[in-house]
């Protein structure tokens, strides 16, 4: 196997908070094979945006980021500013959850598009307008160059989100991250904005990372799917393996809480009691622990690590696993 | 068996409603000639994505925001027609809950006064009365009044404050509830707990719900019927399982169509949402919908589609509706 284009190794985010230091990542190891999709899953608060920014380098001044992230050869932790800027943009684009926040009211569409190519590409005004165009049309947004000319309030939030995603591709990524890139939108425009994040990635044989916290979006999409509770991984997998066999309760209670459109109406949805911990308070044991169903005594007193059982690249960090194979079940 | 339920009286009829906003010299035709009802004891769920109208016409049925024309009937009684007092006494029987829990509770006031404040509106100047209809309410959303009726919102996490909501939608017996999605800024793990929680009340105080939310999954596990909305207009109303099995409109199509599915083994199908929905400002001719429909044809610019009935119980606003 070549080596991975991204690897996240053992990084820890923590944030000074007037309540004591807040653990965002909790000591997270990822990689990421250079056109692939991996999925990040977690609900609100469990690190899954702290980890991007970790990546992207993009953390709140406070925070205290330990670890390594190798990017391409290059450890972007120890980077320094200039370096890292030039990498930002070209190698490594992002897309965030709110188009209206992301884009720079006051510009023009043109002028932030041309704005990142130019400055990491080599090209002349009238090049870069070509290309803007070329990309605004690659993203499904009609009369192109009559957009250029317009400010991101007279476009749609589809639109808006199209043309981030214009902008993030424009100097050709070896990693895209797309934080939550659908769900600021409606339902039939969130299923063109993952086609369109899927065609272009297969067109350009680009890595890509999307967080989400919905596990429908995921699973049509990812290679690979990593689930986040509470600054940690607590189960990765690759897609189908992960969903035809879970091994990690939380993950099992996450997929079964969501509502589905086959189960009759009135049906009580198997809901998972009490609510994540306090990050400020960090447990001593497994951090579901007091949520789960299967937790015993070890559960409290110890923090299960990643492990495998039967398929290599299937980990779970859990003590009583559920669904393994005959006598390895707790 | 579905519309010989929905047969005696309902409790709310909203007949023909138009709701329209000026903004600046134009008019936003944000609800355009909407009927429905709502039996006694039923859940009624509303979908459609946003700027469809959905919110503006739960709001309208509780007179928060005035119907342009078109009537709404609660109980028998007009209630586009009512104002002042008899309206404020109207409205005990009606509450709303919004989908900001955390900004819908006043950060400065204490949970229990929170809750006590419809008791006071209302006139009940009995404080140990109303002191144990709090108690009733904050422990029948599963909070411990003992523990939260002296701390402020903040102390409180998104699902707790859409609890303590739910307690103060409840604390004057209302008989029907508007929820306003309910649920959609909660986690996936958190939502669970609420909806379940809302079927709990339903059952425990005999309420009638009108449920919007754009989300089709949550809205099919509590309500009895939907209707389906699309830039003003209803496309479809159905006995739940009905409208997800065989719907007739192609917007519920697409709308089902366009749902992630949580199973790798359900293909995404690519591209099946052409374009986007049009502004209300200036609608479509014709069906509201033809702009990204597959079927429409000339008649569909010419002739408004009317709600008729294409199945049993089955309610279609198409031209062309899907066999």
């Amino acid at each position: 196997m070549t080596a991975p284009l991204l690897t996240i190794e053992d990084v820890a985010v923590e944030l000074p908070t007037p309540r004591g230091n807040l653990r965002a990542v909790d000591h997270v190891d990822l990689s990421l094979q250079a056109g692939r999709t991996l999925g990040i899953v977690g609900e609100s608060g469990c690190g899954k945006t702290m980890l991007s920014r970790a990546v992207l380098q993009l953390l709140p001044k406070k925070a205290k980021l330990t670890g390594r992230v190798m990017f391409d050869g290059e450890d972007l932790v120890r980077l320094e500013a200039e370096s890292l800027r030039r990498l930002r943009g070209r190698d490594l684009a992002v897309v965030f959850q709110d188009p209206m926040t992301s884009l720079n009211p006051v510009l023009t569409i043109g002028t932030q598009l041309m704005e990142t190519i130019q400055e990491h590409l080599e090209l002349d005004a009238p090049a870069a307008k070509a290309r803007s165009i070329e990309l605004l049309a690659a993203v499904g947004i009609p009369a192109p160059e009559q957009r250029l000319a317009q400010y991101p309030h007279q476009c749609s939030g589809g639109m808006r989100q199209r043309i981030a995603i214009a902008i993030a591709l424009s100097c050709e990524p070896k990693l895209l991250i797309a934080d939550e890139p659908t769900t600021a939108l409606d339902v039939t425009i969130q299923a063109q904005i993952l086609d369109l994040l899927a065609r272009e990635q297969r067109r350009r044989h680009m890595a890509m990372i999307i967080i989400t916290h919905d596990l429908g979006v995921v699973a049509g999409r990812a290679d690979e799917v990593a689930v986040m509770y509470a600054g940690r991984v607590v189960e990765r997998a690759p897609t189908q393996a992960l969903f035809k066999r879970m091994h990690m309760p939380y993950t099992e209670a996450l997929l079964a809480a969501i509502p589905k459109l086959e189960t009759a109406p009135h049906t009580p949805l198997p809901a998972i009691s009490g609510r994540p911990p306090d990050p400020t308070r960090p447990l001593k044991g497994c951090s579901f622990a007091p949520r789960c169903n299967y937790a015993g005594g070890r559960c409290h007193e110890a923090k299960p690590v990643l492990t495998s059982a039967e398929m290599a690249e299937h980990l779970y960090a859990c003590f009583h696993p559920i669904r393994m194979t005959e006598g390895i079940e707790a | 068996m579905m519309q010989l339920a929905a047969r005696p009286a309902p409790l709310l009829n909203v007949d023909n409603l138009v709701v329209e906003y000026g903004l600046g010299s134009k008019i936003v035709h944000a609800v355009s000639g909407v009927s429905l009802e709502v039996a006694r004891g039923e859940t009624l769920g509303l979908v459609g994505e946003s700027g469809c109208g959905k919110s503006t016409l739960g709001r309208a049925v509780l007179q928060l925001r005035r119907a342009k024309s078109g009537r709404v009937m609660f109980d028998g009684e007009d209630l586009t027609a009512m104002e002042g007092e008899a309206l404020r006494r109207m409205r005990r029987r009606v509450q709303l809950i919004f989908q900001d829990p955390i900004a819908s509770l006043n950060p400065r006031r204490r949970i229990g006064d929170i809750v006590a404040e419809p008791l006071i509106i209302a006139g009940i100047k009995d404080a140990a009365e109303r002191k144990r209809r709090v108690h009733e309410v904050l422990s029948a959303v599963g909070l411990d009044p003992d523990l939260v009726a002296g701390r402020l919102p903040h102390e409180f996490s998104g699902g707790q404050c859409q609890r303590i909501c739910i307690a103060r939608s409840l604390v004057l017996n209302p008989e029907f509830i508007v929820c306003d999605e309910p649920v959609s800024a909660l986690d996936v793990s958190i939502r669970a707990q609420i909806l379940n929680l809302l079927e709990e009340m339903k059952a425990r105080f005999g309420l009638t719900l009108l449920f919007i939310a754009h989300d089709l999954a949550v809205v099919k596990a509590v309500s009895d019927r939907v209707a389906v909305m699309y830039l003003g207009r209803l496309c479809e109303v159905a006995p739940s399982e009905q409208l997800f099995a065989r719907p007739a409109h192609p917007y519920t199509a697409l709308l089902l169509q366009a749902i992630p599915v949580p199973d790798p083994d359900v293909r995404p199908v690519e591209s099946v949402a052409a374009g986007e929905p049009p502004s209300p400002i200036a609608p479509p001719s014709g069906c509201r919908f033809r702009t990204r429909c597959p079927r429409a044809d000339q008649r569909c610019s010419g002739e408004i589609p009317e709600l008729r009935q294409v199945a049993p119980g089955q309610f279609a606003a198409c031209h062309h509706p899907l066999a």
